[in-house]
Formats: C-alpha cells, sequence, structure tokens
C-alpha cells in the first residue's frame, strides 16, 4: 500500500527526488550541505561530482550517489533540523535544541498563527513552519532588507512561501503588520522590551503564548519588566543546553600484581582453563560514552509568557 | 463578554481541562455533581462551565468554585512599606507570630479570603516591619501560596500534560522530562500528513502530544505491548473526534510475523485465542460496574427468572464479543496494511522496556531518509542501540544526547538561576535511515564474525 507522494517540501515528505528539489547531500559525519537539483547541473564535493539529471532525479530519498572520483555520498530529504546545520548564516541562528523547547512552549502545532522577529537567517522559521503547516501561517518580520530577500527566496525555493508572509520593517517602530491574530510570538532581537506592546497587539484577544531569546541577563530583566507592565503572566525564564555523548569502546589496562600465590590453584584447573588463560588480560575494553571536550555552554536564556485574555 | 468568536473558548460539560495552582497541574474531566480532589481540596466544577479557559476560580466553601474578582493584589494589603535593611536584630525565638496555629484554624473556620488572613499574619509578625523588602516579599509569596484558595481552568496541551506528568508523576512516564519530550517531537521531525509509528509506555502522553503536533493530518500507528495501547495520556489531551480516525494500532507480538508475510488477518482464531488469552478486566472497561448492578438486580428476581435472565445475558454478551473480536479483526487489518508498505516516515520509541530490540524491529517499516527517535531513561541501553545499528548500517546521524534545563528567577536586584534543578530527564539516541546498501549484505555477516574482529572493524570506523 505505496502512498504517492507530492512534490518535495519542507512540510511534506516525497519518495523520489525531482527537478527543483532542494535535497541535504551528506557526506560523512556532521558534513552535509543543500543543493538545489537542477536538470544538466553539476555539484562538486570532495569525493568528486555529482551529476544531477544522472545521479540524482528519480532516485530514492536516502540513496547512496557515486560521485566522478569513485567516493560516494548519500541524499537525504530535507527537514528543519537538517536546514539549520546546513543553511547559509547571514546572523547568528538558533538551533535545534533551543527550536524544540521553544516549539513546545509556545504550544506550536498545526494551524497556530506566529508572528516571529527578526527572520535572520530563517533557522527557526522553518521549524515554525513545518509545525504549524498546513493550516497555520508564519508572520515574520527583518528590518535587514537583503536578509528579508534573501529568506523569502529560500522560502520558494522550499516550497512554503504560500505558508509565510515576510515583513521587511522594524518591529520595535512598526509591530508585526498584524494584529489580533497570533496565537504565539517569538522575539529574537537586540531589545526586545521595545516589541513587547506590538506583540500585545499581534496576539489573540483570547489571548496567547509569547517567548524572547536574549543572550544577556540584562536583556532579560528588562524583557521580564516589560511583560510585567503589560499583563502577561507565567512569566518563566529558562535556559537549556544540548549534551552530546560519543559513544566509544575503551580499553582500560590491568595492573599486573605478580604470580598471586594465596589463590587456590585446584579449582581452576577443575575448569576448562588452559595453561595460556592464567597469563591474565592486560587490559579490558568496554562500551561508554564520552563527553566532547567543549561544548556550548550557552546561547540564550528562553523567556516564556502567557497573555491573558483582554 | 459573551462574543460569539469565545464560544471555542469556553469550557463546556465534558471537557478535559487541566486545574492549576502555582506550579502544579491537575487533569481532571468536566462532570456534573463530581467531586474533585485538588490540593488536599474536595471541589465541584459545576460552576466552571461557560466560563472561558484560563479563568480562575476561588474555592468557597463546600468546594463551589466562583470567578475570582479582578486582581487586587496583596501588596496593597501591605501598604505599610516600612523595610529594614539587614537581619542584625532579627531573632528566631519562635515568637514572632503572635497568632497561634488555633487562631489561624478559626480564621479559616469562619471562611476568611486567603488575603485578609495572609493581612492578619503579617500584622501580627512583630519582625515583619524589620525584615528588607525582599524578605517581605518572599514572606507574603511564601504564605500566599498556602492560603490563598484559587483555581486557574486550562485547556490541556502537551507543555502542560507533559509538566503535569513530570511533575505528578514522573515513574508513569518513565521520567521523561517536558524538554526531553520537545527534543524527541522536533528530532522525529513529527509533522501534519506523515506516517508516524509510536511505541511508548509513557501512560499515552508521547503518543498524544504526537498527535498534536500531527493535527488529525496523516496516520500515526501505535505500536502496543501486552493486551492492549495504554490511552490514559491521550484522552487527557480531549482531541476532536476525527483525531482518533488517524490513530492506529498494532500489537507488537504480530510484528515479527507481519514483516515474515505470515500475518493472515483474514483469519479470525488468532485474534479470538488472544482476546481468551487476555485478563478480563481490559476486555472492557465498564464490565465490574455491570456486574455488581446486575447481581443486585438478581438478588431480588425469583430463582428461575434469575436463571432465565442469565442465560439471556449470556447470549449478549457473546454477540457483544463477536462484534467486538471483528473490530479487533478489522483494525489489525488496516493497521498492518499501513504498515505492509513499509514506507512510514517517523519512529518514535520512549518505553521502560529495552529499546534494542524494539528499535530493531520497527525500523524496517521506515522509509529511507526518515528521523527516528528512542528515548530511554538510562544511557546504557542507548549505547547498545548504538553500537547495534552501526553494526548492522542503514541509519547515519546518530546522536546520543540529553538536555539540561535550568530555570530562573528574575527579579529586581534578584536575579540567579532557581536554587533546585532536575537532576536528569533522560537520554535520546536519534537518527536517520538510509537506503541499506545491498551491494554487500554487511548486517548477518558481520554479526556472525568473531567477537575480537568485529571490535576491530568499529574501532577502524569510528
Amino acid at each position: 500500500m505505496r502512498r504517492t507522494r507530492p512534490t518535495m517540501s519542507f512540510v511534506e515528505y516525497s519518495d523520489l527526488i525531482q527537478d527543483g528539489d532542494v535535497v541535504i547531500v551528506y557526506m560523512g559525519h556532521n558534513s552535509v550541505m543543500p543543493v538545489k537539483v537542477q536538470h544538466g547541473s553539476q555539484t562538486q564535493t570532495r569525493y568528486g561530482a555529482i551529476r544531477h539529471s544522472s545521479d540524482l532525479i528519480g532516485q530514492r530519498y536516502g540513496s547512496k550517489v557515486t560521485c566522478s572520483k569513485g567516493g560516494w555520498v548519500l541524499v537525504l530529504h530535507p527537514t528543519p533540523e537538517l536546514w539549520t546545520v546546513c543553511l547559509p548564516h547571514r546572523t547568528q541562528i538558533l538551533y535545534t535544541t533551543d527550536i524544540s523547547v521553544i516549539t513546545m512552549m509556545l504550544e506550536l502545532k498545526p494551524g497556530s498563527v506566529v508572528c516571529e522577529s527578526g527572520t535572520g537567517s530563517g533557522s527557526l522559521s522553518h521549524a515554525i513552519l513545518r509545525t504549524v503547516a498546513p493550516t497555520g501561517h508564519l508572520h515574520t518580520v527583518e528590518f535587514h532588507e537583503q536578509r528579508a530577500q534573501k529568506v523569502a527566496e529560500e522560502f520558494k525555493e522550499h516550497r512554503v512561501d504560500h505558508l509565510v508572509t515576510v515583513r521587511n520593517q522594524d518591529v520595535c517602530k512598526d509591530g508585526f503588520g498584524v494584529t489580533g491574530v497570533a496565537d504565539a510570538v517569538f522575539l529574537d532581537i537586540p531589545s526586545p522590551w521595545d516589541a513587547v506592546g506590538h506583540a500585545k497587539s499581534a496576539l489573540k484577544k483570547h489571548g496567547g503564548r509569547l517567548c524572547s531569546f536574549s543572550p544577556c541577563i540584562e536583556q532579560v530583566q528588562r524583557t521580564c519588566e516589560a511583560l510585567a507592565d503589560h499583563g502577561f503572566q507565567e512569566i518563566s525564564t529558562l535556559e537549556v543546553l544540548l549534551r552530546v555523548h560519543d559513544v566509544r569502546t575503551i580499553s582500560l589496562p590491568l595492573p599486573d600484581f605478580g604470580p598471586d600465590h594465596s589463590a587456590p590453584s585446584e579449582p581452576r584447573t577443575t575448569e576448562e582453563a588452559p595453561p595460556t588463560a592464567t597469563l591474565s588480560p592486560a587490559s579490558i575494553s568496554i562500551k561508554t560514552t564520552t563527553p566532547p571536550r567543549e561544548m556550548p555552554g550557552h546561547t540564550g536564556y528562553l523567556t516564556f509568557a502567557t497573555k491573558p485574555r483582554t | 463578554m459573551a462574543d460569539n468568536e469565545d464560544e471555542e473558548y469556553r469550557i463546556k460539560e465534558g471537557d478535559c481541562v487541566v486545574l492549576k495552582r502555582g506550579g502544579i497541574y491537575k487533569a481532571v474531566q468536566i462532570l456534573p455533581r463530581k467531586k474533585v480532589i485538588f490540593e488536599k481540596q474536595w471541589i465541584f466544577l459545576d460552576n466552571v462551565v461557560g466560563h472561558l479557559y484560563c479563568t480562575t476560580f476561588e474555592i468557597l466553601s463546600g468546594g463551589v468554585l466562583q470567578p475570582k474578582k479582578e486582581d487586587k493584589d496583596t501588596e496593597s494589603s501591605t501598604e505599610v512599606k516600612v523595610t529594614g535593611t539587614d537581619n542584625r536584630n532579627i531573632v528566631d525565638d519562635g515568637k514572632s507570630q503572635k497568632l497561634t496555629r488555633d487562631d489561624i484554624e478559626t480564621l479559616k473556620e469562619q471562611g476568611l479570603e486567603g488575603q485578609e488572613i495572609i493581612k492578619q499574619l503579617i500584622e501580627n509578625s512583630s519582625t515583619f516591619t524589620n525584615k528588607t523588602g525582599y524578605a517581605q516579599d518572599k514572606y507574603i509569596k511564601k504564605k500566599k501560596q498556602k492560603y490563598e484558595n484559587t483555581v486557574t481552568i486550562l485547556k490541556p496541551t502537551s507543555r502542560i500534560l507533559a509538566m503535569m506528568y513530570h511533575g505528578r508523576e514522573p515513574g508513569k512516564i518513565c521520567h521523561l522530562r517536558y524538554d526531553t519530550l520537545a527534543q524527541l517531537l522536533t528530532l522525529s521531525n513529527i509533522h501534519a500528513g506523515s506516517k508516524v509509528l509510536v511505541f511508548e509506555t509513557c501512560a499515552g502522553l508521547v503518543l498524544g502530544a504526537v498527535m498534536e503536533r500531527m493535527g488529525g493530518y496523516g496516520s500515526v500507528i501505535q505500536m502496543y505491548p501486552g493486551g492492549g495501547p495504554v490511552r490514559a495520556g491521550v484522552e487527557s489531551f480531549g482531541f476532536p473526534v476525527h483525531f482518533h480516525k488517524t490513530l492506529h494500532e498494532f500489537p507488537i507480538c504480530h510484528v515479527n510475523a507481519l514483516l515474515a508475510g505470515s500475518l493472515d488477518t483474514t483469519v479470525k482464531d488468532p485474534a479470538a485465542e488472544e482476546e481468551q488469552n487476555q485478563p478480563e478486566a481490559e476486555q472492557q472497561e465498564g464490565s465490574p460496574e455491570e456486574q455488581r448492578m446486575e447481581t443486585t438486580a438478581a438478588e431480588d428476581a425469583a430463582p428461575d427468572q434469575e436463571e432465565l435472565e442469565k442465560e439471556k445475558r449470556k447470549e449478549v454478551k457473546v454477540q457483544e464479543k463477536k462484534v467486538k473480536l471483528e473490530e479487533k479483526r478489522r483494525k489489525l487489518a488496516a493497521a498492518a496494511a499501513l504498515l505492509e508498505g513499509r514506507d512510514a516516515d517517523g519512529l518514535v520509541i520512549a518505553s521502560r522496556f529495552h529499546p534494542c530490540p524494539v528499535l530493531l524491529g520497527l525500523i524496517k517499516f521506515l522509509s529511507p531518509s526518515r528521523p527516528f527517535v528512542v528515548y530511554s531513561q538510562y544511557k546504557e541501553p542507548l549505547i547498545e542501540c548504538y553500537t547495534k545499528l552501526k553494526e548492522q548500517g542503514g541509519t547515519v546521524n546518530l546522536k546520543l544526547t540529553d538536555t539540561w534545563l535550568r530555570h530562573y528567577q528574575v527579579l529586581p536586584n534578584r536575579t540567579h538561576p532557581l536554587l533546585l534543578m532536575s537532576g536528569g530527564g533522560g537520554y535520546l539516541l536519534s537518527g536517520t535511515t538510509v537506503a541499506l546498501d545491498h551491494s554487500k549484505p554487511a548486517g548477518s555477516s558481520r554479526s556472525e564474525e568473531p567477537a575480537p574482529k568485529r571490535q576491530k572493524t568499529e574501532k577502524l570506523r569510528e
């Protein structure tokens, strides 16, 4: 009972790679890059060239593609999470750990209407769109004209432009461009306290959720004050840190205590112990995990609040 | 207040709601004249029907609820803002509070509002005015928590239910912390329109969270162990009826047969046998009560009539059973049809079972290039999963992670991390499926290699 799959988009899976798709080329541990599939075009990787017409189009997502130099790569279906680790940075971006908590604490789901500012590189935007599709909408505001343009192009390429409106304006001065429609608002701007009033008016009359992301505690302080002044409730600030555990087989050497005279030798010979086994092993290997030597210790504080019904 | 657009935000009879006071939550259903215990108090929820969600109610005597009037802050009752600068002269002699325990009890019995009691406590505290402003705030906050008798009615969401379960019954959800659940939902790319496999023993919380993210689009197949799927948590979400049409179930004990292509969903016998093997209680929920009612009725009747009734009931029961079996067979066939294509879009595992066999069995139902996430309270079984997956191939992007969650108190001049944080919210193993390389069927042959050689090749790969 195989389903007929639509064309790929960031909010819908498809089975086969088609002309115009954006695929994620996986080249090994933590090494991925996005490729826009076009008839007749070629992409260079360190394993050789990929010819789109013969190597990609018509292939199943998840298959191995042999490159011109004989090396191979895997072609993956795009997801917001893969996009986050390979998108072109135009700003500092939000990563999946924070995005996950933001999505749940803002109570996003299909049908949610969300306001976001700034759009930045669109890392969070893609995750929001994935979650609110097919009936929700994202109103995103970016005051940097070139960034706003670029991200709008990406939304189109990723076939999610029907779900999002990009506005090039200053959220602190001009707000989100909508009033009384949002279920949730997300702020990632240097002075979120200046946008709290606009956030309030963008939210639905019956209420909604707000999140503000700030790297510095002074920003959090001012935001919380502004939120309380505007009548927001359930104000709560938190921080999430991801710990990655590297799975390793480690080998622990055993010290040599010399011959053990106190141990009874008789029972050992009755068990099947060949003479060589009496030589104790020099080491024992076990499966364990090690933390990475360095890890991101801080991304930002997440402040959540509920707008009550007005 | 009676806007039409408000209708969907009004509390209705039969709704599943969440009660909230401070950081404490409890999920209940609104039923007429139903007594509910919340925070050591009996309450009746009849009065909340018709009000808007997020309304805060005051608990009056007899457990009756009444919407709370505009927030007159407790601060106003302590207008006398005389504060000390430090605590050098504050001595703990245990006599600073002039009111005795009995006095406070009488105040409560008089039906005095919580705010009034707090005011009395402040007035009768000899040290209060010597405390610093911060200490005064803290004192009021503490007393407020204890004496304010309010409850807020919320619409259930995965945020609220995940926090509720983690706070009240972490054992029931394998200590899955809400931020870990959030990671799980994102890493598995749960979204509308996909076909997702869920294996969970988290009371239905994970299943409900997945369903919420799917919004009634696509399909969810719950793979369940034992006699039947557990869905208490799903009920608490109060999903609309059409959501349940997207929910399928498949017993994990038939997975091998399905994979081997030997599962016959047209024959009734295997299902029937299984039904008989099930413990009685699981067959139908309402049965104990029904039986009780029946027995009391039978006592009054004449013996021969009793006999007759008994037979009748038997017949009805047999008939009911037949219908149920047919229904069960139909459901099994529907779920099997969904699985057979082996083209699922996501896999979520969060259970008290050893995750390794579950993962290796269920991952076979996924399309290539699809995410999967396994939750475990412990790290070691996930290390084993990781190792096995590396051995058999067919996955990339394997990551074993956990998250730390830290809450902050943010107040003017008193901002700091909360003193208490959760020690652990479990671990996740996530990854992406890829097409198995058929040129060298490594999976089976490699596992038959002698152990030392296998270890060596693994080390090489790392």
